[in-house]
Order: structure tokens, then C-alpha cells, then sequence
């Protein structure tokens, strides 16, 4: 499919959106789900980038940016995704195969993220000389720049594979053989595994570990909804609190950091 | 004591809005601290009008600052307290500013990536993914708006708070209630991922275990049905009745695995990915490595 000269300035806007949320972390623009959306509304592919972008959603569900360390980029993984499923042209049947491109993609955007991070330094030093001079607007000016080359290191790639345009993007989808795609496909029911043991590792302690097998056995009723599961899932948590209250001393402060099955895992 | 100089409202919401943007320019030197002297400057503007107050300021401004961002907001609004105080003639050096956001922001980072990053994002990320996946446009529009007034309510409260607690603020989190949200989203949040393990690590395996020979009436009976509609019509009816489609009942391996309870492989596959990430295995590798097993697994037939 080729895109409009309005379409290409529509993605490039959603790119350099994502690009400065990639840094920024706040209204999460750079998230696949509102990423790869956005890209399906400016180019009308809304239903085939809204399933890349739920697909996506729950691979990177534990990526995150903590400390000094840096997340693999989900922005340039769901925007150039994205971009390349439209391109493509082959619709819902075309997600699994725009998944696989994403990875690798989620490793480039990290590269260019510490490379803009590291120039960003250079910045921080004019802010520096600004400060001494007190001018205020030459300290503004230098974050805001740096915000801008956050947001061009999305904007850029994904200008570039719109410009390379649809025929070599489908002539590479095209030549993926049948028995790889079906196994990214297999792989990709595995890979949001990973997604969820990030986040288990950070939350699991003694006292949340049975709320997990609880889920984890209540899940296999099958009429059960996510909204159903959410719903016993609070009240689960409020009759937790309410009554580690009433509990007395016992169940004061001590005792919370343990972890008994990460321990395991641990030893093992 | 009468305060000559003070922060108005206005003022407040502009550093919280500016305070969004702590993070542009982060850098691997000083990490967030232009993105905080940035939220700063309506303050400093207000307080100080000598050059020389100014640029100090802006100096004070731009050292070491790194913290998770949204609770970047309570540590600016005890700042703006402490700046306050300091315009106004109190006896606040340079030393006790720093000191208190280095203080706070190491405790304070520890309360909001586990709440933000693994409580809040997951949950509704998986909700929302959950409806994308079925093609409901709802999906992101529930997560754009519920993380931004999450987001955003907190900022503004918490800084506020700050603000208004000065340099107290430290023992007002180490009160009850923000342990108990932090120790609710936790049960929630460890409840929907034993859940969703269940649900969405999709691994199935494919070989036959056994093919059994079905008894004469336990199946259909292609040959002898009658021909044309009654036929389909007495089909349906036969499977309606529990009748097989073939003459042939295929068990396979996850069929057996299933018996046991559903998603257990998923499971265990859960609790290795959490054993690798624990023996400083990569996540990306962990990603790559399960696509390529995948492509693996499934061009032997395994899955």
C-alpha cells in the first residue's frame, strides 16, 4: 500500500511523538498499543495496528526504563512495526511476521537511545554556561532541543522506511517461507513469558506469591472474564488489607521482603 | 512570620506541567538534572530578581538528579518549600536542598517503579492489550486516558503535598496509606499475572500420544447418511448427541497436559524466564532465543 503525502507527514508526527515519549516516559505515546494505533488511524490500517499494538502491548509489558539503565525501545519497535505491516499490505495476516521485525527493531532503538543520551550530555554542559549568565531562556532552549533529537530518533528511521517504500517491504515479506513465519508465530505465544517474569520478579514476596497461584488456577474457568478477574482480584486485596489490619502486631512491618519460591529459583 | 515572597498556584501548575518533561534531556552525566532546573525555573523566576540569585540558583538547579519521574513530584514540591523559605531570608544553603532531593529520591524511586512500572502499566496494559487483540478500538483509548489521570492526579497531589509538608514529606510516605495502595496493587497485581500466565503464554504441543479406534455408533458414519440436506441435518444431529466427527480419537500431548490443568508448560516457562532474568540473562536474548525455539520446535512438529 502506498500512503499519501499527508499519510507520510501523519506518521512522521506519530514517529517524533513516540521518539520523545520513548525518553520522557509520561503520556505514553511510545506504548505499542497507542503507537501502533495511531499509525493504523493516519494510514486507515486502524485494525490490523490495533492487534500489532495489543500483540506488542503484552510482549513489552515489563520493559522499563529504571535507574540509569535504558528498556528495550518500544518506540521504534511498535512505530516501524507498524509502518512496515501497512506497507506491506497484507493486513491481520501480516502482524505475526511485523512482530518478528519488531525485536530486532526494539535493539537498534536501544543503541540510538544511548547514543542520544550520551550527545545529550554535550547539552546539559551549554545549560551550565546558560546558568552562569542566568539566562533562563538558553536553559529552556537546550532542554527543549534535547527533547526534539529524542523525538528525531524515531522521526528519522521511519521517514526512511516510508521512503523506502511498499514494494521492497512486501517483496521481503513475501519471501518469508511459510514454516518461519508459523514458527515466529509459535515463538510469539512463548516470548510474553519473559514480559511477565520481569514483572513478577520485581513485585513477588512472601506475602503476594498464593494471590499468583489463585489467578494463575481461577484463569482456567473459561467464561471467566479479564473484567470478572479484575473484579475478584480487588476484593481479594481489600479483604487482604482489611484484615491484615485487624491482625494486630503480627502482621506489622517485618517479614515483607521475603520470597521463598524466588529464593528457589535463586539456589537452584 | 509573614512570608514576603510566596509560590501562587498558578506557578505551581506550570512547574507540574513542566515537571513532565524532567526526563527530556536526560543524559548519562548528571541524568535528569536539566529536565529539573527546567521544572524549576517559573519558581526561581518568582522568588529571586537579582542576576546574581538567579544564576545560582539555576546552578544549584543543574546538579546530579535522577529518580523514577512521577515521584519526581513530591521532591520538587519539598524543594519549592525549602527555595520559599530560603527567598524569603530563612537560613537554607545549597548543602540542605541537595541533601534533601538526594535523600528522597533513592526511597522515593523505590516506591514508584514497582507501582508505576510493574503494578499499574501491566495491569492496564494487559487489559487494554486484551481488547486490542480482539480488534476493540476501546483497548487504547482506556489505556491513554486511565494512565494520564493516574499519572497526572499524582503529580499533582504529590507535589502539592510536598509543598505543603515541607521538609516533612519524608515521614508523611512512610505513613500507612501509600504502603497500603503500594501492598493492594501488589496483590492485584500478582492475581491478574497468575491469571493472564494461564491465559496468554499460548504453547501447545502438537504430537499424538495415541489414536484409538472408536466403537461402531460412538462416530459418525459418513458413508450411509443420507444424501443432501437431511444428511447435513442428521449429522449435526448425530454430533449434537456427542457423536465424533472421525472414526478415530486423537489425544495429543497437550491434550494429556491439559488433564492435568491448562497452562501448566506456560507456568513453567514463566518460572525459568524469571530464573534466567534473575541469572542476569538479557531480556532481548530471553526474546530472540524463544522466537528462534519456536522456529525450531515447530519445523521438527513438537509444537
Amino acid at each position: 500500500m502506498d500512503l499519501t503525502i499527508i499519510q507520510i507527514i501523519l506518521v512522521i508526527i506519530v514517529a517524533f511523538l513516540a521518539g520523545v515519549e520513548g525518553i520522557l516516559d509520561e503520556f505514553h505515546f511510545h506504548q505499542p498499543i497507542i503507537a501502533c494505533t495511531l499509525i493504523g488511524l493516519v494510514t486507515g490500517e486502524l485494525i490490523p495496528c490495533l492487534i500489532l499494538g495489543g500483540t506488542l502491548q503484552l510482549i513489552a509489558l515489563g520493559w522499563a526504563n529504571i535507574g540509569a539503565a535504558v528498556a528495550p525501545d518500544a518506540a521504534l519497535a511498535s512505530v516501524a512495526s507498524a509502518i512496515i505491516l501497512v506497507l506491506g499490505g497484507q493486513g491481520e495476516s501480516g502482524v505475526s511476521s511485523a512482530i518478528a521485525i519488531a525485536v530486532p527493531l526494539a535493539v537498534a532503538g536501544l543503541l540510538l537511545t544511548i547514543i542520544v543520551r550520551t550527545i545529550a550530555t554535550a547539552f546539559v554542559h551549554f545549560m551550565d554556561a546558560a546558568a552562569k549568565e542566568g539566562n533562563f531562556r538558553k536553559v529552556e532552549m537546550w532542554h527543549i532541543i534535547a527533547i526534539i533529537m529524542q523525538g528525531l530518533r524515531i522521526a528519522i528511521p521511519a521517514a526512511l522506511i516510508v521512503a523506502i517504500g511498499a514494494g521492497p517491504v512486501r517483496d521481503l515479506l513475501e519471501s518469508m517461507p511459510a514454516w518461519l513465519t508459523d514458527g515466529i508465530a509459535v515463538g510469539g505465544g512463548m516470548v510474553v513469558a519473559v514480559g511477565f517474569a520481569m514483572v513478577i520478579n520485581m513485585m513477588a514476596t512472601r506475602e503476594v506469591w498464593p494471590f499468583l497461584a489463585i489467578g494463575f488456577v481461577v484463569a482456567t474457568i473459561p467464561s471467566l472474564t479479564l473484567l470478572g478477574l479484575g473484579g475478584i482480584g480487588v476484593a481479594l486485596a481489600l479483604i487482604y488489607i482489611a484484615l491484615s489490619k485487624q491482625g494486630g502486631s503480627g502482621n506489622g512491618g517485618g517479614g515483607n521482603t521475603g520470597d521463598p519460591l524466588g529464593d528457589i529459583i535463586d539456589n537452584y | 512570620m509573614e512570608k514576603g515572597l510566596k509560590l501562587s498556584k498558578r506557578d505551581r501548575i506550570a512547574i507540574w506541567f513542566r515537571s513532565m518533561f524532567i526526563q527530556g534531556s536526560w543524559n548519562y552525566e548528571r541524568m535528569q538534572n536539566g529536565g529539573w532546573a527546567f521544572s524549576m525555573i517559573p519558581a526561581i523566576k518568582r522568588l529571586y530578581k537579582t542576576k546574581e540569585d538567579r544564576s545560582a540558583a539555576l546552578q544549584r538547579h543543574l546538579e546530579f538528579f535522577n529518580t523514577h519521574p512521577y515521584v519526581a513530584s513530591p521532591i520538587i514540591g519539598v524543594t519549592l518549600a525549602l527555595e520559599e523559605e530560603r527567598a524569603n531570608g530563612a537560613p537554607v544553603d545549597d548543602k540542605a536542598i541537595q541533601g534533601v532531593k538526594v535523600g528522597m529520591m533513592g526511597p522515593l524511586a523505590g516506591i514508584g517503579d514497582p507501582l508505576f512500572w510493574f503494578t499499574v502499566k501491566p495491569i492496564l496494559g494487559a487489559l487494554a492489550a486484551s481488547l486490542a487483540m480482539s480488534g476493540n478500538i476501546l483497548g487504547p483509548i482506556l489505556y491513554f486516558v486511565l494512565w494520564n489521570l493516574i499519572r497526572m492526579g499524582f503529580m499533582w497531589y504529590t507535589q502539592e503535598l510536598g509543598y505543603k509538608a515541607g521538609s516533612k514529606i519524608t515521614d508523611d510516605l512512610s505513613g500507612g496509606l501509600l504502603q497500603d495502595i503500594t501492598k493492594g496493587a501488589s496483590i492485584l497485581g500478582m492475581f491478574i499475572l497468575g491469571a493472564l500466565i494461564n491465559r496468554w503464554v499460548a504453547i501447545s504441543f502438537t504430537p499424538t500420544v495415541s489414536e484409538i479406534k472408536l466403537d461402531e455408533g460412538a462416530y459418525i458414519d459418513w458413508e450411509n447418511l443420507p444424501s443432501g440436506a437431511e444428511g447435513i441435518r442428521t449429522a449435526l444431529e448425530q454430533q449434537a448427541a456427542g457423536r465424533s466427527l472421525s472414526e478415530y480419537k486423537v489425544t495429543t500431548l497437550q491434550d494429556n497436559l491439559n488433564d492435568l490443568s491448562p497452562g501448566l508448560a506456560a507456568l513453567a516457562l514463566t518460572l525459568l524466564c524469571m530464573w534466567l532474568l534473575r541469572k542476569k540473562v538479557s531480556p532481548i536474548i530471553m526474546i530472540l532465543g524463544l522466537f528462534v525455539l519456536g522456529i525450531v520446535f515447530h519445523v521438527i512438529g513438537l509444537m
